[in-house]
Parts: C-alpha cells; sequence; structure tokens
C-alpha cells in the first residue's frame, strides 16, 4: 500500500525517479528515442545529436550557475578548451594540424573533461576570492583570452577562417563517422544519446548527493553554509571542475557530428547561447537544462521557416531583418521574457501544467 | 542598485549608429544630442519594460537580463549598420593642433574635454543635488532610502536614462574621427574591466579604471610587439582582461571599491 507524495524515508525522498509515473515516463521517452534514428531524416538527426552535445554543456553550466550560484561567462572558453583537446588527441598525425592519432572515443572524450576540469580548478581560486558580479566579467575575460589564443596558436586551431577537422570519433575500430550499415547520422545520434544519459545519470546522482546539497547551500548563503560546516571554497572549486569537466565533454563532441570548427565559433555568443539554455530550460534541473538545449538547437531550424509565414524577413544575409538576425535577436527576447514571466524555465511551465492536471477538475 | 549592465555595449552601439544616421541631416552637434536624449529613452523604456518588474530578484537574474537586452539591441542596431562602415560626421576629422610643440589631433582632445565634463557633471550631480543623494542612498540601503521618502523605482529609471545617454556619449565620441562598424561593441565591453579594476561602486575607480586600462592598452600596442612577441599579434586587445585579472587577484574589489563587510 503506497500513497503518492507520502515520503516516509530520506532514501524515498531523494529517490533518482520517485514515482511510478516518472520511471515509466522515462523509459517510454528512453525507448522513444532509440528507435527515432529509424524514422527521422538525416539532417534532423544530425541536428537532434548536436542537441544532445549541447545538452551535456548547459548540464555542466547549470552546476556552476544553476546549482553553486556561481555566474560562469566562461563557459565557451572550457568548451574550447575541450573541443581542441579532443581534436588534438584523435587528429591526424600527419595532418596539417596538431594531432596524435588517439582515436579511440572514450580516451579522447574523457582526457578533454579532465583538461577541461584542471582549467576549471585553475581558474576556481578566482571564484573563491571574488563574489557575484565581479566573477561574471572575470569569465568574461576568459572567453576573450580563450579567444586570443585559439587565433594566434594555428598549429593547434588551424587559424581564424581556416579552422580544423573535429575530433575523430571511433570505437573499436570502428568508424561512426562514415557512413556503413547504419549512416553517420544515426549512428552518431545513437552515440550522443548513450553519452547523454549517462552525464545526465551521473548529474542527477551529483545534485542529490551531499556534494549537491553542499553546492545549493552554497548559493543560498555562503556564510550560513559555512557555518554548518561546508568548505565554501573547496565547493566552488569542485563546482568549477565538475562544471569544466561536462564543457568538455561537450565541446570534444561538439562539432564531431559537422565534421570541422572554426576558433571563433567559441566567443561570447556561445556562452550567451549556454546561458539562454540554462535559463530557458530552468535553473537547477537537469531535465530542464536538455529541455533548454534542445529547444535552442531547434530553433534556428524553426526560424527558417518564418519567411513562408512573415514575408518581411529575408532569408539573405545582406538585408535587414534577415533570420540570422532574427534567431540572434530570439536567444535575448526568450531570456527577457522567461525572466519576467516564468523564472523557472519550461521545467517550470511543465511543472505548473502538470500540479493544474494532477489536481484537476478541482484546480485553481 | 550593484547591478552591472551588460547592455551598455548595445547601448553605445545605438548611440553611434543614430548620429551616423542623423548628422547628415541635421549637423553633428543636433545629431549628438538627439542621439543622447534618444537612448536615455530607450534606455528608460527598458528600465520600465525589462528591469522594474525584477525588482527584489537577485542581481544574477538582472545582470542576465541585460545580457539578453545587449543581445537585442545591438542585432537591431548591427542591422541598420549592415556591411558597410559608416560616418559619424563629426566637425574634428583627423585635423591636429599643436599644443605646447606636441601635434595633437582634434578629436582625442575632443574626446578628453567630453569626459572630463561628463566626469565633473556626474561629480557635482553627486556631490550636490538632492536627486544625487538620494542616488547614493538607495544604492547604499533601497529600504532605508524607502523610509526617507526617496523614490527608489524613480532613481532606478533615471539612473538608467543617464547610464543609456552616458553610453550614447562615449559612443559618438568613439566614432569620431573614425568610422563605426559592427566590431565597436567589442570596445565597448572594455569599459567592464575598467569598472571593475576601479571598484564597482565608485566614480573615481571607473575614471581611474578607465584610464589605467586605456594606457595599459596602448603601451601594450606599442612594445609588446617588439618585447614579448610570442604573444601574438593584437595582444593588446585582450590586454585589459589580463591587467584586470591581475588586479583582481591582489584586491577581490577592484582599487577602489568598498570591501563588503557581512553582517549576519
Amino acid at each position: 500500500m503506497t500513497r503518492p507524495l507520502l515520503y516516509t524515508s530520506y532514501k524515498q525522498d531523494t529517490a533518482l525517479l520517485d514515482t511510478r509515473a516518472k520511471r515509466l515516463s522515462v523509459l517510454v521517452l528512453l525507448v522513444a528515442a532509440a528507435f527515432v534514428p529509424l524514422q527521422v531524416a538525416d539532417d534532423l538527426l544530425q541536428l537532434l545529436a548536436v542537441g544532445m552535445v549541447a545538452s551535456i554543456g548547459a548540464i555542466g553550466l547549470n552546476i556552476v550557475s544553476g546549482y553553486a550560484g556561481q555566474i560562469s561567462l566562461g563557459h565557451a572558453f572550457f568548451l574550447a578548451i575541450g573541443a581542441y583537446t579532443g581534436a588534438a588527441l584523435s587528429g591526424d598525425p600527419d595532418g596539417k594540424v596538431l594531432g596524435f592519432g588517439v582515436d579511440f572515443l572514450p580516451v579522447w572524450v574523457l582526457a578533454s573533461g579532465l583538461v577541461a576540469a584542471v582549467a576549471g580548478v585553475i581558474v576556481a581560486p578566482l571564484a573563491t576570492r571574488l563574489r557575484g558580479l565581479y566573477l561574471a566579467v572575470v569569465t568574461l575575460g576568459l572567453v576573450f583570452l580563450g579567444a586570443h589564443i585559439l587565433k594566434e596558436w594555428d598549429a593547434l586551431s588551424g587559424g581564424p577562417g581556416v579552422g580544423r577537422p573535429a575530433a575523430v570519433p571511433a570505437l573499436f575500430g570502428i568508424r561512426l563517422d562514415e557512413p556503413g550499415t547504419f549512416t553517420k547520422e544515426q549512428k552518431m545520434f545513437w552515440l550522443m544519446l548513450v553519452l547523454l544519459v549517462v552525464f545526465a545519470v551521473l548529474a542527477r546522482n551529483l545534485v542529490r548527493s551531499r556534494v549537491g546539497r553542499a553546492f545549493v547551500a552554497v548559493r543560498d548563503r555562503d556564510l550560513a553554509a559555512s557555518a554548518i560546516g561546508i568548505d565554501v571554497g573547496r565547493t566552488k572549486l569542485l563546482a568549477f571542475a565538475v562544471s569544466s569537466f561536462y564543457a568538455g565533454v561537450a565541446g570534444s563532441l561538439l562539432y564531431t557530428v559537422a565534421g570541422y570548427m572554426d576558433p571563433e565559433s567559441f566567443g561570447l555568443a556561445m556562452s550567451i547561447q549556454y546561458i539562454a539554455m540554462v535559463q530557458i530550460g530552468g535553473i537547477a534541473t537537469i531535465s530542464g537544462s536538455i529541455m533548454g538545449a534542445m529547444a535552442l538547437t531547434l530553433l534556428p531550424r524553426l526560424t527558417r521557416e518564418l519567411p513562408a509565414v512573415l514575408p518581411f524577413i529575408s532569408t539573405d544575409t545582406q538585408e535587414f531583418p534577415n533570420v540570422y538576425q532574427v534567431d540572434t535577436a530570439l536567444y535575448g527576447v526568450l531570456i527577457i521574457a522567461f525572466l519576467i514571466f516564468e523564472p523557472r524555465g519550461m521545467y517550470g511551465l511543465w511543472n505548473r501544467q502538470r500540479a493544474y492536471w494532477k489536481a484537476w477538475p478541482f484546480s485553481y | 542598485m550593484r547591478v552591472i549592465s551588460f547592455a551598455q555595449p548595445g547601448f553605445m552601439l545605438a548611440g553611434a549608429v543614430i548620429v551616423t544616421y542623423l548628422s547628415a541631416e541635421v549637423g553633428f552637434w543636433a545629431a549628438a544630442v538627439l542621439s543622447v536624449l534618444a537612448v536615455s529613452l530607450l534606455a528608460l523604456g527598458v528600465e520600465r519594460v525589462a528591469i522594474r518588474p525584477m525588482v527584489g530578484r537577485p542581481v544574477f537574474a538582472i545582470a542576465i537580463i541585460t545580457l539578453g537586452l545587449d543581445v537585442v539591441i545591438r542585432v537591431v542596431a548591427n542591422g541598420f549598420i549592415g556591411l558597410d562602415v559608416r560616418q559619424v560626421g563629426d566637425p574634428w576629422k583627423l585635423d591636429t593642433v599643436s599644443v605646447l610643440g606636441v601635434e595633437v589631433q582634434q578629436r582625442y582632445l575632443a574626446m578628453f574635454a567630453a569626459a572630463l565634463l561628463m566626469v565633473a557633471a556626474l561629480f557635482l550631480f553627486f556631490r550636490y543635488t538632492r536627486f544625487g543623494l538620494a542616488m547614493r542612498a538607495a544604492s547604499f540601503d533601497q529600504e532605508a532610502a524607502l523610509a526617507q521618502g526617496v523614490s527608489v523605482s524613480g532613481v532606478f529609471a533615471v539612473s538608467w536614462a543617464m547610464a543609456g545617454g552616458l553610453a550614447a556619449v562615449a559612443g559618438i565620441m568613439f566614432g569620431a574621427g573614425t568610422s563605426i562598424d559592427q566590431n565597436i561593441w567589442i570596445i565597448a565591453l572594455k569599459a567592464l574591466p575598467a569598472i571593475i579594476l576601479g571598484g564597482l561602486d565608485s566614480l573615481a575607480g571607473a575614471v581611474a579604471g578607465g584610464l589605467a586600462i586605456g594606457l595599459f592598452e596602448s603601451l601594450v600596442s606599442s612594445y609588446q610587439s617588439d618585447h614579448l612577441p610570442w604573444l601574438g599579434e593584437n595582444f593588446a586587445t585582450v590586454s585589459p582582461y589580463v591587467l584586470m585579472l591581475a588586479v583582481l587577484l591582489l584586491r577581490p574589489y577592484g582599487l577602489f571599491g568598498t570591501r563588503e563587510v557581512e553582517r549576519v
């Protein structure tokens, strides 16, 4: 005899999926996702795969900004570190740019994450000394420094406007980015799905554990947190390390689907994009990060349809307003609108719907 | 209100763009005044629509909203710039004048004068007017200011309008003599290291920080290619951030910022 929402132990309260409805819906969602590649066209699959990688990155930003409350405008910097570590490790040793030929996927994904995490640990002492907006501007500085390094280090990045091939995904000698029994997009989709599930579950486990509660305590009131015995400095350091690890992993995978990357893409615009994902999806929720990342990755695809509906929007980059400008402006508008009307993001919208129907027909 | 507005580069760009359109019609000076007024109004509107509902929410949320605002304003302003470069149409061009035997471009003198005028005006405003006092009070403690009859919402509105107007002046002055293209917002972003370097809550700090950043950048751009070539070309453009990082490691609240003391 179990009653919904009656928790009799901490174990129930902190369970990964605390209701049967959640267990069922997650199962259905996963099974459905696994069969998506057999039904959906390749170009959409590619977009969805990129969306899942972006989700991993957004989860990372959500851990440091949403859970631990350290606003970071420097996420693009850590994504870049991951992207170039992965690309250099797996790259062609005889190519024009730096490469070591280690193309076994788990190796370079983990290495990218670790290198980015080390960078996060180096940056974190700043975070322990600085509060709030000072930190935001300092991390903004990181993005510019990173962009400068990438621009100058031609041997690694190929130089601005030229770029280099992204990391080469291979598992046990099978290249995932070349068509075989399944197309490239199908294989990449499954790969990203597996990785996203792994990293999402890991993140969910982290934030419901002692460490995750320490993050939240530091975010809500760091003085109070230190009074109950949380080492604030160490917690911030850990948050930065974990977040950068996720950013590194996401960065290394981000361009594997497209196969090519330009150093200029890792700019402030990318950091803002990830902040938008977290803000729009839902601050301090893992499922929200995934929703936000998916929504913002699919957004350009939707705006491409706009000129058919609103004829004054042009598809030509020379004209104003064109779809690319609409895209960028929409990020801004969505951030503002969500912050004003639903600060909890898409997760909040969903939560409100769920509460409404749960109490139906007695909902107010 | 203890918030950094990331929308400042957007306002600066908007001010400069408006002048490029108006100066051909009504002359530079009238265009400059109109542009400052227009951007102030824009900032006022932005405050009313996007910032006012956020009163009482964490400063992070407000900072992120200004980030969103910046993106929107910049897209629109860049749309008006287009791909070509636009002229501000200022009276100085690249003419020089001799000051104590040194040839100086007139536009630099104009920039210097404008900066001096603005700082002096702001200083007098904050120091000697009732409203300046009200603004300082509201920034110090909103509730206490409210209790003394200060209209805190009025203070916010006026401070946003002032910030917009000042950003427009900066944008116009930056465009003087040269031209404006889509990249000037990167220059505008350097205002952030400047105020952080000086300390967030200090007007004198902002001036000192701005001068320090400007001087450091010029020095780096002149000497770095000879002495430290391994740092790469155009290292000067990122040097403000390096200086900021270095200073913040030693002084976490900037050069002149007040140390926050937490009361439990």
